[in-house]
């Protein structure tokens, strides 16, 4: 595949301007618009990095230092589902290693490689703001928590099937690149798909529910509360 | 008498629909707004200082005194950045929040902007949490539809606009300095201080950086006055926050408490530790903060109790290991991060992570001798505080406190001629995941 056949057409050149005016100064819509270019390209391409200089008036160099940078921007193409087993300390001492171990082993890959089928990229990443969903899996920077080593067999096997797949506390699980044209900051329609929050994310809410326990004054108070704290 | 748990920030979060603005104006949403606007901004940034409010990123600085350093005799445009680049590891309190209630982030991004007089604010939110960034990005339109944002707001005659800016991928970019550099698009590495960015921030302005849950706790303390906030917590230490219990406790989870609550009540309400298994050691806010052990049960969880026993408070995130737990293993797999987010900045970060994951590497294995104990004591003093930002400092904050606390189980390795401990015994799935 020449890179030509990937030249950015007119909508994606309009959509990098947009992002730049977004800010008072344009270069700060660089991270979104290469996250834009992903989208669009399914990874950074020469010809993305060129069209985010040109838009922004910097040189493709500039742009290369800052897609080399940011782990999220891959010079690779990425499948359709990009999974990532976090290794970091205390999800891989709760299961991520043997998670991490099983998938290589099930999907014949090496970390930061792609099924044969072009489905299914797989990475182990660092710190997802979950531990208290520990071992955690992302597909597509959506939470699947508390993963065992046969629940993320499931999950890629059923992706690689084309089955649909929800997040444990949110949506449908979207496409990697439909997924990158939303941190491009072009939404779209799952905001209100999925719960507010998980279960470990309201233990101790229960908990204080239960107990009658308040902070007092009424911010944040439900209506039904109202009457209690005051 | 305050009560165990303080449900504040977390109040909502089991609310039908929690996220959306109808929900969140149905729990008392947005009501700060014009209690704010009735004030003079200079008197919104006093209530804060009253309140005792300090910084919830980490540092614990106070939330008031950092918006009274910005120079309103300053001609340039002002700037309130949320740091909602939530990555320090065992910190899971921003991304439930901003995920439940995104409204009480923007709502306080409100009134904070109006406070330190600035009209554009940003979230900068990590870009490995696409729900997040959807629910923020929903909450910003729904609030500016609602016209609590743009023009005029609620006829103050008080204008904001508010960006949700999704980073992508970078540990440091937490780091206040570097996440300016990513959000003026170059890479996130660390500037020299000073000048501070209260005084050159963003695009060289006057700017006020904050993590999300302070920004997030300012509409409380103007709805319910400064002495509520203070009554809560310690001496020095005031008002709640949201402590992330995780690792081998029987309910990890949040607990929204006020500061000055231990670890042994925190870990008896959730449920003690895994069945038959007990605490070994632990991290009091994040794994940049030295290790603590079962001895340091009940010391408060203040910035001044956690201080003087010889940690830090931080972002009150609770790691929980039991005896099945290898601590030089935990203690490799913190350096190895470390070394790989280093930006490469200041050669004793660059080149010194790299050093203490070798070191660590070769005693995991059982390899080396002793005297590599004092090699990465050594180096870590090579490291602490030589340079630009405190994420040197914070890689060594591990190897240090374990080699303190756990010097046996290093030894152990090397006597054993490798780890002596079944890692599969510490998995949430053991024992069906031994075989796995």
């Amino acid at each position: 595949m020449s890179s030509t056949d990937s030249a950015l057409d007119e909508k994606t050149w309009a959509e990098l301007r947009e992002i730049a005016a977004r800010y008072p100064e344009a270069r700060s819509g660089l991270l979104p618009m290469l996250h834009l270019v992903q989208s669009v390209e399914g990874r950074v391409t020469p010809e993305g990095i060129e069209a985010c200089a040109e838009v922004l008036g910097i040189s493709a160099a500039e742009v290369n230092g800052v897609a080399t940078f940011y782990t999220m921007y891959k010079r690779k193409p990425v499948g359709d589902y990009h999974v990532g087993v976090c290794t970091n300390t205390l999800c891989a001492v709760m299961g991520g290693d043997l998670i991490f171990e099983r998938l290589k082993d099930h999907l014949d890959v090496g970390n930061d490689e792609t099924t044969e089928d072009g489905k299914v990229t797989l990475e182990h990443i660092e710190c997802n703001a979950a531990c208290d969903y520990a071992p955690v899996m992302m597909v597509n920077w959506e939470f699947m928590d508390n993963q065992t080593p046969e629940s993320a067999v499931q999950v890629v096997d059923d992706l690689r099937a084309g089955n649909e797949v929800h997040s444990t506390r949110g949506p449908r699980l979207c496409t990697w690149r439909e997924a990158e044209r939303v941190l491009a900051g072009f939404p779209d329609d799952r905001a209100d798909e999925g719960p507010a929050a998980g279960p470990a994310s309201l233990v101790g809410l229960k908990i204080a529910r239960d107990n009658g326990w308040t902070a007092g004054g009424t911010y944040g108070s439900r209506e039904s509360d109202k009457g209690e704290t005051t | 008498m305050t009560d165990t748990l303080t449900p504040v920030l977390t109040n909502n979060w089991d609310a039908e629909r929690a996220w959306t603005l109808a929900s969140y104006e149905e729990h008392g949403g947005y009501a700060a707004l014009d209690k704010a606007f009735a004030m003079a901004p200079d008197d919104v940034i006093t209530a804060v200082k009253d309140s005792g409010l300090r910084g919830r990123g980490g540092a614990g600085f106070p939330t008031g005194m950092k918006w009274g350093f910005i120079p309103q005799d300053n001609p340039k445009p002002k700037y309130l950045v949320v740091n909602a680049d939530e990555s320090e590891p065992g910190t899971c309190k921003d991304i439930p929040l901003m995920m439940a209630s995104p409204h009480t982030l923007v709502e306080g991004v409100i009134v904070s902007s109006y406070a330190i007089r600035a009209h554009t604010a940003f979230i900068y939110v990590r870009g490995e949490v696409l729900h997040v960034v959807r629910r923020l990005q929903r909450a910003v339109q729904e609030a500016y539809l609602a016209g609590h944002l743009g023009k005029n707001i609620h006829g103050s005659g008080y204008d904001l606009d508010l960006i949700v800016h999704t980073g992508a991928g970078a540990y440091i970019c937490g780091e206040e300095t570097a996440l300016l550099e990513g959000l003026e698009g170059r890479r996130g590495q660390p500037r020299l201080r000073p000048p501070f960015p209260a005084v050159a921030g963003l695009y060289a302005s006057p700017t006020v950086i904050n993590n999300v849950e302070s920004i997030a706790s300012v509409p409380s303390i103007i709805t319910n006055g400064a002495a509520w906030f203070a009554g809560m917590g310690t001496e020095k230490s005031n008002g709640y926050g949201i402590f992330s219990l995780s690792g081998h406790v029987a309910n990890p989870g949040q607990y929204e408490a006020p500061l000055g609550i231990t670890l042994r009540q925190l870990i008896d309400l959730a449920g003690g530790m895994r069945e038959g298994h007990e605490l070994k050691f632990w991290t009091p806010g994040g794994s940049s903060t030295p290790l603590l052990t079962p001895e340091h049960l009940d010391v408060p969880l203040d910035f001044e109790s956690v201080g003087a026993a010889g940690s830090m408070l931080g972002t009150r995130a609770l790691q929980l290991f039991d005896e099945t737990t290898c601590v030089v293993r935990a203690v490799l797999r913190w350096t190895e991060f470390y070394k790989h987010e280093s930006c490469g900045k200041c050669t004793p970060c660059r080149e010194g992570t790299w050093w203490l994951t070798q070191t660590l590497a070769k005693l995991e294995k059982g390899e080396g001798s002793e005297s590599d104990l004092d090699l990465l004591l050594d180096q870590c003093d090579n490291i602490l505080g030589r340079s630009f930002c405190a994420l040197g400092d914070g890689a060594t904050s591990p190897i240090s406190s374990s080699i303190q606390h756990f010097r046996d189980e290093y030894l152990a390795h090397l006597s054993h001629g490798g780890c002596p401990f079944d890692h599969a015994a510490s998995t949430v799935f053991a024992p069906a995941g031994a075989t796995a």
